[in-house]
């Protein structure tokens, strides 16, 4: 059995956050879950998926990965609203996906206990920006969890199904990379039994959201917030620790930090913390105690000064003199995930402790390193139909993009992205571009984006008579936050009993008239079906069929044929390696070789040569 | 007792986040407290992999610039880059094997010459162990095995207050039964590289 679903409490184990977020979960009963994948979040359903598939006896709760984020709220919404314990998970910008339902979610509230996860990425390390998800607690009314750790973090997720339950709204909790992607030991407890059916009483009231009803519920929301701020003033959650006219205010996963700084400048007993772990409603009462205790204040938060605002709005309306400090030069910055010494050395310079650091290597003299960016990886379809599209247009087609391993297209030698800011914003600002320049458009998104919030995009695309090509590069997977199924992927392959939808069918039905379907390895073809759509007046959509290989390999595993340079012919013209730059060839005497350990056969290559110098390694003699 | 602070630092698909994990796996097994941190998404696809593993009081999941007690780097060049978390002190372990990036591969990047690289390293960090790990993974019949070489070394060298046992049985616990023979192997291959006795 594995060991996340151990029934039996008493057992520690080292768990990645997110599992142990995923073990809380089950300790709370869990019986409903959905999701859009993101990194960060990606391992909580990934996890929740592999144990449902394995030991569907064990693991009795529903999970789907749903079609985007906006879907998976509501999905979660109905099943919570009827009374099941659910979980929905997403990375910090699927909740602006899911913000419309979030916000009057808040107003209805839910009958079983509902937990939103948001993970966020401050210093985006996968993300397109670093926003503050702290802020929706305030903007939804909804109240937020924040630990720091992921033993915490098992606890939250636990308390918050229960937290939920008795405040009947959803609770937020809110991670970043550093909690979802650190391991430490974490306890288990007992698995309870989960309840997975029960009966929707009906309650027009209090669930459809007509005017009259809304009004009504603003109020109900408004008061459910003063119990939640009772709660948190009362919470274990939030806690001083420590001692001294000195104070820190901190949470997540800075609370970390600002522990081993103040051991690091031996200041424990000096400065006291309060820690706050139960985030929004804010413990007014607790933090306005504090201040009155200190001489001066550090606020200690990643990204957006949301606490020392607030402490500095209760200082003012209380007339309590005491300097807060946070965000500032010399302080900390609003950009950026902290790190140890980083929270040492402010809190150190600010209160007046010495600590004498390590002192940083002089590298000024290292010499220039070889950048290693990520990549496209060896046979990858998407270099091949990136190729093919720019043997048609050159370099002066504009080329919004999307979100997923194709992102990477935007490297040279390749350097065919212009336009990304959010899934599905390829096709929807295609039809701007092309109005605004007149110039040839050709974009590009993935299957699962495609789904995910591509199709809205296409029907008004059709509907007002853009021009644009649009590639859908079909992968047959979610490819790039770990090969997770979507609508259109084979569900035979991967033996799930969901219902595979057709790409090619659902775009013909949005009323695109010119329609190809590629095999991007085949070069020619794909070159000549291509230059017809572009060549197109009007809404064109090319599909870009192939199997993401690191998926083949898994569910449907053919022998690897490498290739290699026949280095007699090979006449160094070495376009193989500019134009699509495979990380499996290299360049050595003037002439292209290929690694054989890498190259998995694509054939890609082989055909631009202009020499034919590229063939199938021959078999050993 | 004092936290060490080490960082392992590799390229995409050498096997980093799994020797971290596993050295946090035999800290928990000792008894010892122990934090792991890891990058994963788009930082995966071929791009360089670093990971993190504290053992002691410390509560910070990550470790900072000038503050690694001990970095262990799978790829030479990679050893360059990450020296903005050594100080002198700092013990570091290397692979000298290259792994080029495409960037070299397509000729917008030089591959600075190995030997000058660590000559550059000794110059700036007084404890430095370096052996062609490859090598030795292929040695021990199992090319993916650098991982369990690089691990090896650490427990030679770093001093760590995690008993080998320990390290041996999560590497039992967590390989494909045909591999188990060959990682250990690869171990104790990387534990001697390193200068580690019987």
């Amino acid at each position: 059995m594995d060991k996340l679903l151990t029934p039996g409490g008493g057992k520690t184990e080292l768990l990645l956050g997110n599992e142990a977020i995923v073990r809380g979960a089950l300790e709370a009963g869990l019986a409903f879950a959905t999701c859009y994948p993101g990194t960060p979040s990606s391992e909580v359903p990934d996890t929740l998926y592999r144990l449902r598939k394995a030991e569907p006896d064990q693991a009795q709760y529903y999970f789907e990965y749903s079609t985007n984020e906006k879907v998976a709220m509501e999905c979660a919404a109905g099943a919570a609203v009827a009374g099941l314990r659910t979980l929905v998970t997403m990375k910090h910008v699927g909740i602006n996906v899911a913000a419309d339902p979030l916000m009057t979610l808040a107003y209805t509230g839910v009958n079983g206990g509902m937990v939103i996860l948001s993970a966020d990425d401050p210093s985006l390390f996968s993300s397109q920006n670093e926003q503050d998800n702290r802020f929706y607690a305030r903007l939804s009314g909804l109240p937020m969890l924040e630990p720091s750790s992921p033993s915490e973090l098992k606890e939250a997720t636990k308390y918050a199904f229960a937290l939920s339950e008795q405040l009947t709204v959803p609770v937020m909790l809110r991670t970043t990379t550093r909690v979802n992607h650190a391991r430490e030991a974490v306890k288990f407890a007992k698995l309870p039994k989960a309840k997975t059916q029960v009966e929707f009483k009906k309650d027009p009231f209090r669930f459809v959201t007509v005017p009259a009803v809304s009004r009504q519920l603003h109020l109900r929301l408004l008061k459910v917030y003063e119990q939640a701020q009772a709660v948190s003033e009362a919470s274990e959650l939030n806690q001083v620790i420590g001692k001294g006219k000195l104070g820190v205010i901190t949470s997540g996963v800075a609370a970390n930090y600002v522990f081993d700084a103040l051991n690091d400048l031996d200041a424990v007993g000096k400065v006291k913390v309060l820690k706050l772990g139960l985030t929004w409603p804010l413990p007014e009462k607790m933090i306005l105690k504090f201040l009155k205790s200190c001489d001066k204040v550090l606020v200690v938060e990643e990204l957006e000064p949301l606490m020392e605002n607030a402490a500095r709005a209760l200082a003012q309306e209380n007339g309590v003199k005491v300097k807060i400090a946070g965000k500032g030069p010399k302080l900390f910055s609003r950009a950026y995930e902290f790190n140890p010494r980083l929270v040492r050395d402010v809190i150190g310079h600010h209160f007046g402790f010495k600590y004498k650091a390590t002192k940083a290597l002089d590298l000024a003299d290292q010499p220039a390193l070889p950048g290693r960016p990520p990549t496209l990886c060896p046979g990858c379809p998407h270099r091949a139909t990136y190729y093919a599209v720019k043997e048609v247009v050159g370099t002066s087609a504009i080329h919004p993009t999307d979100i997923g391993c194709y992102t990477l297209g935007m490297l040279p030698p390749i350097s065919m992205a212009d336009f990304v800011i959010c899934m599905g914003s390829s096709v929807s600002s295609s039809g701007g571009f092309a109005r605004a320049t007149g110039q040839k458009v050709v974009s590009f998104i993935g299957d699962s984006t495609f789904f995910h919030s591509g199709i809205t995009g296409l029907v008004n695309a059709v509907h007002n008579n853009h021009n644009f090509t649009l590639v859908i590069l079909d992968n047959g997977t979610t490819a790039m936050t770990g090969h997770q199924p979507h609508p259109g992927v084979d569900t035979e392959k991967i033996g799930d009993p969901t219902t595979h939808i057709d790409i090619e069918g659902v775009v013909r039905s949005l009323g695109v008239t010119h329609i190809t379907t590629i095999k991007p390895l085949k070069v020619k073809a794909s070159v000549e079906a291509i230059k017809a759509a572009v060549e197109y007046e009007g809404v064109s959509v090319v599909i870009s069929q192939e199997l993401c290989p690191l998926f083949a390999r898994r569910v449907a595993p053919k022998s690897r044929k490498p290739f290699e340079v026949r280095l007699d012919k090979c006449q160094g013209h070495l376009d193989c390696v500019k134009k699509v730059a495979c990380p499996a060839m290299f360049v050595e005497d003037g002439k292209a070789r290929i690694n054989p350990l890498q190259c998995i056969g694509c054939a890609l290559c082989a055909q631009i040569c202009p020499e034919n110098a590229i063939l199938p390694v021959k078999a050993e003699a | 007792m004092q936290t060490q602070r080490i960082v392992n630092v590799g390229v995409g698909g050498q096997g980093n986040l799994l020797a971290s994990n596993l050295l946090g796996q035999a800290a928990l097994d000792a008894g010892l407290p122990v934090v792991v941190s890891e990058i994963h998404g788009m930082a995966q696809r071929g791009g360089v992999v670093e990971s993190a593993v504290i053992i002691g009081e410390a509560k910070s999941p990550i470790v900072s610039d000038a503050e690694a007690d001990i970095i262990v780097s799978f790829e030479p060049v990679e050893t360059l880059r990450i020296l903005n978390k050594a100080h002198k002190g700092t013990l570091i372990i290397t692979n000298t094997r290259p792994l080029p990036p495409f960037t070299v591969a397509i000729g917008q990047a030089a591959y600075p010459a190995p030997e000058d690289s660590l000559a550059y390293i000794r110059r700036k960090v007084k404890n430095v162990i370096s052996f062609d790990g490859q090598a030795l993974a292929e040695q021990a019949k199992n090319p993916l095995s650098l991982n369990m070489v690089m691990l090896g070394a650490l427990f030679a060298a770093g001093n760590l207050p995690v008993p080998v046992k320990s390290i041996k049985k999560m590497i039992k616990a967590n390989s494909k039964e045909r591999f188990v023979a060959a990682n250990l192997q690869a171990f104790d291959l990387g534990f001697a590289a390193a200068g580690g006795g019987n």
